[in-house]
């Protein structure tokens, strides 16, 4: 069985016809080669078809815990773990499925996860919000707003003191930055100069309390700059534009040894947690948010693009098909992979040493 | 063998763990700064650089995530707050993250996180400067947690606690600092989870908890002047717990008092309490008895503070009871007393 292109169980995926072409990118983006930009598609296409599978067997009741979907977000993850070329230690919240698929590409481990099953990331002791595969640089994924962000910087400082080359990324939302300890971990960061990106996917909301509800500054990012890390903004919805921001960002941060800030506005198309939507709570609007945002889907968006620089339908649709069998089969996996049995209770609750 | 105190022991076991393995540093609020927290940082900065010894913001939050950080990306963090109340901060983390994040990887990774908090009592510091708060700590699954007497203890398990791949909490009382005895000077290891017999006796078991274990040893002099063998046990190591050496001791004597330092109420005091009623039920003569802080918050005042905080006294007149003993006069004793060392400020 093969799913159309962003259409599960839901009216939110509106067709070609109906974008508003105002906020289509010009689609060649300079210094993007076509690798890169087949790279990225694959990259959201497999986290938006992995979010497509637990939306369609959601309902089955075998992933019994919270999801927080990334659906709508995914090109920030995207665009910022590609450009660290999987050098990135990432660091993320709860709404992390696209950020451990785009740094992994580990879809048996994650749906193992998700399913709760022996050869998940964590043996199903985790879960959707506690996702960490440390051996391919997803850190941790942690449910409790903005403590994955300090966790970042003692990374960075690691990583600096133990010259990995590797780059720490802290993701989390725009409602993380309301604590505390972000600010303390950007004025920590910047004080010891560790070349840390700090990464907000900001959709506008906390749940459903918007910003302005929460926050007096008129500008995050200029909240920010004062610290003495480099900020960076971007409202282009496209992954193109982040992972070249991500590239430059890293590069400075890492050349400079300060941290960088990047608010990417971003919109989650399903609700704060479930797999549903969530027009009926009315704290959004339906139809600008469907102007803004889904309508300019970075997911479409980027296959048109790789449409117009010349790769043919034939070879998209079976990048897609490769990536959907791939996706089928890691939940054909996990559904039939042991669940962990009683004695697994108890264990691992310390390290064992080897 | 040469004698050093337990600051001295603790500020060895740092040194001579930073010299042996390049990934451990300790840092912290005021660690390479005048105070060097107690003396136990004397030095370190000077030895090891300011990479690998530092100051840092007053965030203790962020600055716990940042040791987790650190250590499951291959350093080996020793993270110091100079009193237990201000590590409350750091909760979110401990309790939240480092705690958990061993389990929710199925047990493969390694958090070696070291986290040393100052206990303890002394000279008016009233109810934001004194806490223990053991019990805050024990009743989180993912975190070992250690509170030394002797400094040959606090070296050992300081050392033990460094080259552990467990986050490890480290409770040292800083009128402990100032006590000294015979420490081996290389480097060793006392392990974690092993408890110890302080002075062995057959009338009462004493569980005592850090500096209640001092007070222990002068109750128990004072008791043996009248014939009353006492046998004091420290478990060192509140998690993992020596159970085995506590439940054989009261089992041997019959009798135990739980000497804490530390609110009674919820207390670690409780979990032994149970302990020993549930292991040792049919060979209790007497109920078991706990002694710790009154429930109040902490008076600044000496007068008030003195009521506050149990002492070898309260040991004696609880041992008493038990034996049903007539209250001996304790007027010529020689309690400790703090200020005869200390004036302040802090
Ligand atoms: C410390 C804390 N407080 C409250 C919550 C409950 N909560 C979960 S998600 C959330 C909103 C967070 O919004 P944001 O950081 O913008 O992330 P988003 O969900 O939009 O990705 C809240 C309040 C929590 N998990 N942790
Ligand atoms: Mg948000």
């Amino acid at each position: 069985m093969s799913l159309p292109l962003t259409t599960v169980g839901s009216s939110l995926f509106l067709d070609e016809t109906q974008k508003a072409k105002k906020y289509l990118m010009s689609l060649v983006s300079e210094g993007v080669s076509q690798a890169v930009s087949t790279g990225l598609y694959k990259s959201l296409f497999l986290a938006r078809r992995s979010e497509e599978y637990i939306v369609k067997h959601y309902p089955e009741n075998q992933m019994r815990s919270p999801m927080h979907m990334s659906m709508g977000q995914e090109f920030v993850s995207v665009g910022v773990c590609s450009a660290l070329e999987g050098k990135g230690d990432i660091f993320a919240s709860y709404r992390s499925h696209a950020a451990f698929l785009a740094q992994t590409h580990d879809t048996d481990r994650f749906f193992a996860e998700l399913y709760g099953r022996m050869s998940g990331t964590g043996e199903g002791k985790g879960g959707s919000m506690h996702l960490a595969a440390p051996d391919s640089g997803h850190l941790l994924s942690s449910g409790v707003v903005a403590t994955q962000i300090p966790v970042a910087i003692g990374a960075a400082f690691a990583n600096a003191r133990l010259r990995t080359g590797r780059t720490a990324v802290a993701f989390f939302g725009d409602g993380a930055t309301d604590a505390g300890v972000f600010w303390e971990s950007v004025n920590a960061a910047s004080l010891f100069r560790l070349p840390v990106m700090f990464v907000c996917e900001d959709n506008g909301y906390a749940v459903d309390t918007p910003r302005a509800a929460r926050q007096t500054f008129e500008s995050l990012t200029e909240a920010v700059r004062p610290f003495g890390c480099d900020v960076y903004e971007d409202d282009s919805g496209d992954v193109e534009s982040v992972y070249l921001l991500a590239r430059r960002a890293a590069e400075t941060a890492r050349s400079k040894r300060r941290p960088a800030f990047l608010n990417i506005k971003c919109c989650r198309f399903l609700e704060h947690v479930g797999t549903g939507e969530d027009w009926h709570w009315g704290y959004r609007d339906k139809e600008a948010t469907v102007r803004d945002w889904i309508a300019r889907d970075a997911v479409i968006t980027q296959r048109r693009r790789l449409l117009a620089l010349g790769v043919a339908e034939q070879e998209i649709v079976a990048l897609e098909g490769e990536v959907e069998s791939i996706v089928r089969r890691s939940v054909e996996r996990a559904v039939a992979a042991a669940i962990p049995g009683p004695e697994r209770l108890y264990a691992g609750v310390f390290h064992a040493k080897a | 063998m040469r004698k050093l105190d337990y600051s001295g022991a603790i500020r060895e076991a740092m040194s001579q763990e930073m010299e042996r393995d390049e990934r451990v540093f300790v840092y912290g609020i005021g660690v390479p700064t005048f105070s060097k927290i107690f003396g136990t940082t004397n030095g370190l900065q000077e030895k090891f650089g300011p990479e690998r010894c530092f100051d840092t913001p007053i965030s203790e939050d962020a600055m716990t995530g940042f040791g987790l950080g650190a250590a499951i990306r291959g350093l080996r963090p020793i993270h110091v707050h100079i009193r237990v109340d201000f590590m409350l901060l750091a909760t979110n983390q401990l309790v939240n993250m480092v705690s958990n994040y061993i389990y929710s990887t199925g047990g493969k990774l390694s958090v070696p996180l070291v986290v040393r908090a100052v206990i303890g009592r002394g000279w008016g510091q009233g109810a934001q400067h004194s806490k223990s708060l053991f019990s805050n700590f024990t009743h989180i699954p993912g975190l070992k947690v250690i509170a030394p007497t002797t400094p040959a203890d606090a070296k050992g398990m300081l050392t033990a606690a460094i080259r552990d791949d467990n986050p490890v909490i480290c409770f040292e009382h800083r009128w402990l600092y100032w006590a000294e005895e015979d420490v081996p000077e290389e480097p060793y290891e006392t392990p974690l989870g092993v408890g110890r017999i302080l002075r062995p006796g057959k009338d009462v078991t004493i569980v005592g908890l850090s500096w209640m274990n001092v007070e222990a040893r002068l109750a128990a002099d004072i008791l043996a002047r009248r014939g009353v063998s006492v046998e004091i046990v420290d478990p060192r190591t509140l998690v993992p717990l020596d159970e085995k050496l506590i439940v054989e001791s009261v089992a041997r004597t019959g009798r135990c008092v739980i000497a804490d330092c530390d609110w009674v109420n919820s207390g670690f005091s409780a979990e032994l309490s149970a302990l020993v009623n549930e292991k040792c039920f049919g060979r209790l003569k007497t109920p078991v008895r706990r002694i710790g802080f009154a429930h109040t918050p902490c008076p600044t005042v000496r007068e008030l503070e003195n009521e506050f905080y149990p002492n070898a006294k309260t040991i004696v007149r609880n041992v008493e009871e038990m034996l049903g003993l007539e209250p001996a006069n304790l007027d010529s004793e020689d309690f400790f007393s703090h200020e005869r060392r200390f004036r302040g400020p802090f």
